[in-house]
């Protein structure tokens, strides 16, 4: 974390002088060194990052430059927006990944099966903002049955906003949301696939078949206990990628989220939301990280036992 | 009247280029009561049997013709329902228990579960008869252990439970495949006895497949003998090890190194490749043979490793002492065999002494002079030159992009730079011929030939640098036993006419005794005997030796 | 002339060359290819028209829809965009951009993760701690997220006029930065297997240097994993920089690539001149699919664990 902390910090910091960026072309000399004055500029390195730090920790990243306003309040503003996203594009990614790569990998000879091998490679091959781009020509143009932009109505609950209430706000979130699972749902259906067909051929699979095990329990039992522990890493790394498309996604569906705030700051070489945007990545990451080992230690009877050797 | 009865079974492999017959017409008969041995060298067929009786083939293989009759019932006319037999009427075991079990799923689980399939029993039925059946295979506290994980069992341990999975239905029939190759002598003994007491308690018939003679000798009533998918010839034991009729199966016994003598070559009948020139090595003609003197060529003096489990913390406490001050002496010309079971310390020492790895404590001084502590890499090279080994995987001992020439080849290049290509390829010839390659063996690569001629060019680049000392890491271990025996004796002779000094490494101790002057035994890291082999045959000292040589399984014991 | 044919006859008996030619989706998708990396590449050959020199541009003919539309004219096969282009040089010389990118990027990436990778497996040590850290750090960033940020940076490094001559550079480092850890730790994972062979040991005791022991014996032998990763790469790499690009943060709009193209034909898309975004963005994922398509042949051929 706080590699990443120090990699925003000097972001703000070196990357153009902030005054320049902040203030226009007219701004005095005299006026600037007082700005750089109030803003602590002046303190040496190791007290701005510190101050950094402690700020970042209450949420406070400064002023964005291109909107004026300060970065915090709108990143809670965009953050429920991104949020109800990635979890429902997770959702739908994960479960539908999952289940179709537990049945390629199970029925590898059936033409089922390669035509889901087929569409996945396809799906694969399609850029995030391809998809969004068909979907809504398709959906809103020509069949004029979703909204093609925006959020939709949402309901204010205090800190949050939510778009799951209003009929408009679940129209809305149908084409961003598949759009945004289907390159994840992809990936995960063939890495599931390739992991079931690994299991299919171990030793302990063949003992079970010696043994008379009934082949469905062999397969749903056996060789799926086995295969789902590691999608719980991939279920992990998955909301990671989710949250970084996001940003596509919002882009082309012109969803209020915080992919779409960080674009335009790329754009305009918007510093303090960079940097906000990217701590407040490594924090979910590393907290994403955090639970998948914990999941992992529940799950793994190897991790969670420890092997004895004793000689008999 | 026999229990099950193989009749004329084939199975085929189709592939790319030709179909493979794994098995023709294979016929065999087993009792109840009787353990039948299937033995064979490797691709024999002997597994590919085992497996198609209850039709564990992996495709692209299948049956292709032939009955297998368990009683009266004929278990192959409908193929879908074969299924139901595995392990109600038939209960098979794999080489590795290490990979045969779930490791998700305790074994306790995975008994319940193997039960409930075939028997209608309730849950507390099934428990009951788990336990008591773990006890049957000597697996202690079983009542606690059978809500273990599999990964809580040690190796033998691990056998025991997968012995009691195939039995837990009550099976008439066990096929056992290479159930002990897996194991240390120590163990396989027990798990051997195991089977021989189920044997007669349950009245099994048994099939043990198996690469090993003494293993057949002491625990097979019967024996066939398989190779390249047929069954070469068939009978009780003792008869087919004492009085062998086919050539084939006289080749096979005549290659098994004897146990309670030292003969000074084996007794080949089919060879490999009979390439063998008389004449003097044409490499000596490069060689500066070296007179013996009657030296210590190489002293090892307190030598200590230890491994760091945890890189961070290099505490002793989590450190495993893989050899705890072993001392020896190498006379220069003899051949000395460091034995020992897996995990004794054996190939460490040998790798501390090539200088792969740097000992903890201690030292190696070869030809006098103190190896281990060289720091220039110039000087180190004069050292290299004289002390070369072979491994024993040959499969992973040869670069499979480079050329044999190639292979061959970097160990001159890189101590004779100026050597002209000329003089360079008639010594890589030169090597091959002594090995008993053939000169068009050079631009061949290695995956176009055999265990056994990979070995050779192994030997061949090993000797490129006329080394004074040769070390032989497992050389044979991975090796069938025919072609044990023709690789064993090119070493004695080249050992004979090069005057080399041997540091034979192995865990098989019958080779050891054909192949060494002296021994030491090692155990856990440390050193247990030393002494000339015949004395340690003959009068061993440690106990640890003295186990050693009662557990390991002879097959003269068939004279018993 | 002799090691050439031997090759040759080498490949053409070996496992992987009978794969292939058993392998209808294969031969297919490196026809396919092979179709597009020419056209692309001698594009100035091929088409009568360069949309980039305006003299030869009229207005009159923009908007223009494909040949076989009823308003369409036989020239300009697949239309005109809202400039007079002819949409197909422009696409092919948008692929050309797309491949150059992409290709360099991936290079880019190769030879860096390659590099580290053998040498963090080789070395092992504190070395490759480091280098394993930091692939793991760098891969919880999705590689989007890292090419956007290094772009990022760039441009507040850099003046905005130089920026849009480096652009393609600056796009370049940025890609490849982001897909050297995969490259790193498939390298690193086949250097342990490798290093554990006893043919190494066996190097080692004759006294070969490190260096030649990496190079000589080592790299060639992890290069097959290394190639699916690279090829499946190369397709993400395209698409990664077609995705900058649609957002504006990718090749200067002087040269444009697919994703610009994509992008611009966007505007027009709800007007009803759907062609303009519609072939460029065929022509990505025709070009996707087909690398896709070859790097999972690779996989499955060159893995010999899943072999049926």
């Amino acid at each position: 974390m706080l590699v990443v902390a120090f990699v925003s910090f000097s972001l703000f910091n070196f990357v153009g002088d902030p005054i320049n960026n902040m203030v226009g072309e007219e701004t005095s000399d005299e006026e600037r060194s007082e700005l750089r004055e109030t803003l602590g500029l002046m303190d040496p390195i190791h007290v701005q990052f510190s101050r950094f730090v402690v700020n970042a920790s209450k949420g406070e990243f400064g002023i964005s430059y291109q909107l004026r306003r300060p970065v915090s309040e709108l990143i809670t503003e965009r953050l429920p927006a991104t949020i109800e996203l990635v979890v429902i594009s997770a959702l739908i990614a994960l479960i539908t990944g999952t289940l179709l790569g537990v049945y390629t990998g199970i029925n590898r000879k059936s033409f089922v099966s390669d035509v889901i091998l087929a569409v996945s490679l396809l799906g694969v091959s399609l850029p995030t903002f391809v998809i969004g781009i068909l979907f809504i020509y398709l959906f809103a143009v020509i069949l004029g049955i979703l909204p093609s932009f925006g959020r939709g109505e949402v309901v204010d609950l205090g800190f949050w906003t939510t778009g799951f209430l209003t009929i408009s706000g679940l129209k809305a979130i149908i084409l961003p949301s598949v759009t945004l699972s289907l390159f994840q749902m992809t990936y995960i259906i063939r890495l599931v696939r390739a992991e079931m067909m690994e299991i299919l051929q171990t030793d302990y699979i063949k003992f079970a078949r010696a043994r008379g095990i009934s082949e469905e329990s062999i397969k749903y039992k056996h060789a799926l206990k086995n295969g789902l522990i590691p999608v719980i890493t991939i279920a992990g790394i998955n909301i990671g990628t989710l949250i970084a498309f996001s940003i596509i996604t919002e882009t082309v569906f012109q969803w209020p989220g915080m992919g779409f705030l960080f674009i335009q700051a790329v754009q305009f070489v918007d510093i303090p939301i960079m940097s906000a945007y990217l701590v407040f990545i490594a924090f979910v990451f590393v907290m994403i990280n955090f639970i998948v080992d914990i999941l992992y230690y529940f799950i793994d009877p190897r991790i969670r036992v420890k092997g004895d050797t004793v000689s008999g | 009247m026999s229990f099950l009865k193989i009749k004329n079974l084939s199975v085929d492999y189709p592939m790319r280029k030709e179909t493979v017959n794994a098995a023709k017409g294979v016929n065999i008969e087993v009792n109840k009561g009787e353990i039948l041995g299937l033995v064979g060298e490797s691709g024999s067929g002997k597994s590919t049997v085992g497996n198609a009786i209850i039709n564990l083939i992996d495709e692209p293989g299948k049956v292709s013709s032939g009955s297998v009759f368990l009683g009266d019932l004929n278990i192959h006319e409908d193929h879908k329902n074969n299924v139901k037999y595995r392990g109600k009427k038939i209960g098979l075991i794999f080489q590795d228990p290490q990979t045969s079990l779930n490791p998700i799923l305790t074994i306790g689980e995975q008994l319940i579960e193997t039960i409930q399939t075939h028997l209608v029993l309730t849950k507390e039925e099934a428990k009951e008869r788990s336990i008591s059946l773990l006890n049957e295979v000597g697996i202690k506290d079983a009542a606690k252990r059978f809500d273990d994980y599999p990964h809580q069992f040690s190796g033998g341990m691990r056998q025991r439970v997968v012995i009691s999975l195939a039995l837990c239905c009550e099976p008439e029939l066990l096929i056992a495949d290479e159930p002990t190759t897996a194991l240390d002598v120590s163990i396989q003994s027990q798990i051997l006895d195991l089977i021989k007491k189920l044997t007669k308690e349950r009245n099994l018939a048994v099939i043990l497949i198996t690469h090993d003679m003494g293993v057949i000798a002491e625990t097979a009533n019967r024996v066939a003998v398989m190779k390249n998918g047929d069954v070469v010839e068939i009978g009780i034991t003792k008869e087919i090890l004492t009085n062998p009729k086919k050539t084939y199966t006289k080749s096979l016994v005549s290659s098994v190194p004897p146990t309670n003598k030292k003969i000074s070559r084996f007794v080949i009948i089919e060879k490999e490749n009979n390439n063998k020139n008389k004449d003097n090595l044409k490499i000596l003609n490069r060689w500066t043979k070296k007179k013996i003197i009657k030296q210590d060529l190489v002293q090892v003096q307190n030598l200590s490793k230890s491994f760091d489990d945890n890189f961070f913390t290099e505490s002793s406490k989590n450190s495993i002492m893989a050899v705890n001050d072993v001392s020896f002496n190498i006379r220069e010309g003899e051949s000395f065999g460091l034995v020992g079971e897996s995990g004794s310390g054996k190939s460490t020492i040998a790798k501390m002494i090539v200088n792969l790895f740097k000992p903890s404590t201690g030292e190696i001084f070869f030809d006098n002079v103190c190896i281990t502590t060289i720091k220039k890499n110039f000087e180190m090279m004069k050292f290299r030159k004289q002390i070369q080994m072979i491994f024993q995987d040959p499969y992973s001992s040869l670069n499979g992009r480079l050329k044999v020439r190639d292979i061959v080849s970097e160990p001159i290049k890189l101590h004779n730079p100026l050597i002209s290509k000329n003089d360079l390829d008639s010594y890589v010839f030169d090597l091959l011929e002594s090995v008993e390659l053939t000169q068009n063996s050079a631009d061949r690569y290695p995956h176009e030939f055999s265990g056994g001629q990979r070995q050779r060019i192994s030997i061949a680049r090993a000797l490129a640098t006329q080394p004074r000392l040769l070390v032989c890491d497992e050389p044979t271990s991975a090796l069938d036993v025919s072609i044990q025996a023709q690789i064993l004796n090119l070493l004695k002779d080249l050992q004979e006419q090069l005057n080399l000094t041997i540091l034979f490494i192995s865990h098989d101790l019958p080779v050891v005794r054909q192949m060494c002057d002296r021994i030491g035994v090692l155990r856990d890291g440390k050193l247990c005997e030393v002494s000339n082999t015949e004395d340690l045959f003959l009068k061993p000292q440690h106990d640890y030796t003295k186990e050693l040589l009662h557990l390991m399984p002879k097959i003269e014991s068939i004279y018993n | 002339m002799d090691n050439i044919i031997t090759t040759w006859s080498r490949i053409k008996d070996s496992d992987i060359f009978f794969s292939f030619k058993k392998s209808p989706t294969a031969i297919i998708s490196s026809l396919i290819l092979f179709i597009i990396f020419f056209c692309s590449f001698f594009v100035e050959l091929i088409t009568p028209y360069n949309p980039f020199d305006p003299s030869s541009l009229s207005l009159m003919e923009a908007f223009t829809p494909p040949s076989w539309t009823e308003d369409g004219l036989s020239k300009f096969i697949l239309g005109t965009d809202g400039q007079g282009r002819d949409l197909l040089s422009t696409i092919l010389y948008g692929s050309r951009i797309s491949l150059i990118v992409g290709f360099s990027a991936i290079m880019f990436s190769l030879i860096l993760g390659v590099g580290l990778g053998l040498t963090a497996g080789y070395f092992g040590g504190k070395y490759e701690m480091v280098v394993m850290r930091l692939t793991d750090v760098q891969l919880t960033v999705p590689s989007i997220l890292m090419a956007l940020l290094v772009d990022g940076i760039a441009r507040g490094l850099i003046s905005r006029e130089m920026h849009d001559e480096m652009a393609i550079y600056v796009l370049i480092f940025a890609i490849g930065i982001s897909e050297w850890p995969q490259f790193a730790r498939v390298s690193r994972a086949a250097t342990l297997v490798e290093k554990n062979k006893d043919y190494v040991s066996a190097s080692t005791i004759i006294g070969v240097s490190n260096l030649i022991i990496m190079f000589k014996h080592i790299l060639p032998n992890i290069l097959r994993p290394v190639l699916v990763i690279g090829t499946i790469g190369l397709a993400l790499a395209i698409i990664a920089e077609s995705t900058l690009s649609f957002l504006g943060v990718g090749v200067p709009p002087t040269t444009p690539s697919l994703g610009t193209l994509i992008r611009l034909g966007n505007d027009f898309l709800f007007s009803g001149e759907w062609w303009i975004t519609f072939f460029p963005a065929i022509f990505l994922v025709i070009l996707a699919f087909s690398i896709n398509l070859l790097g999972d042949w690779m996989r499955d051929t060159l893995n010999p664990r899943l072999k049926k």
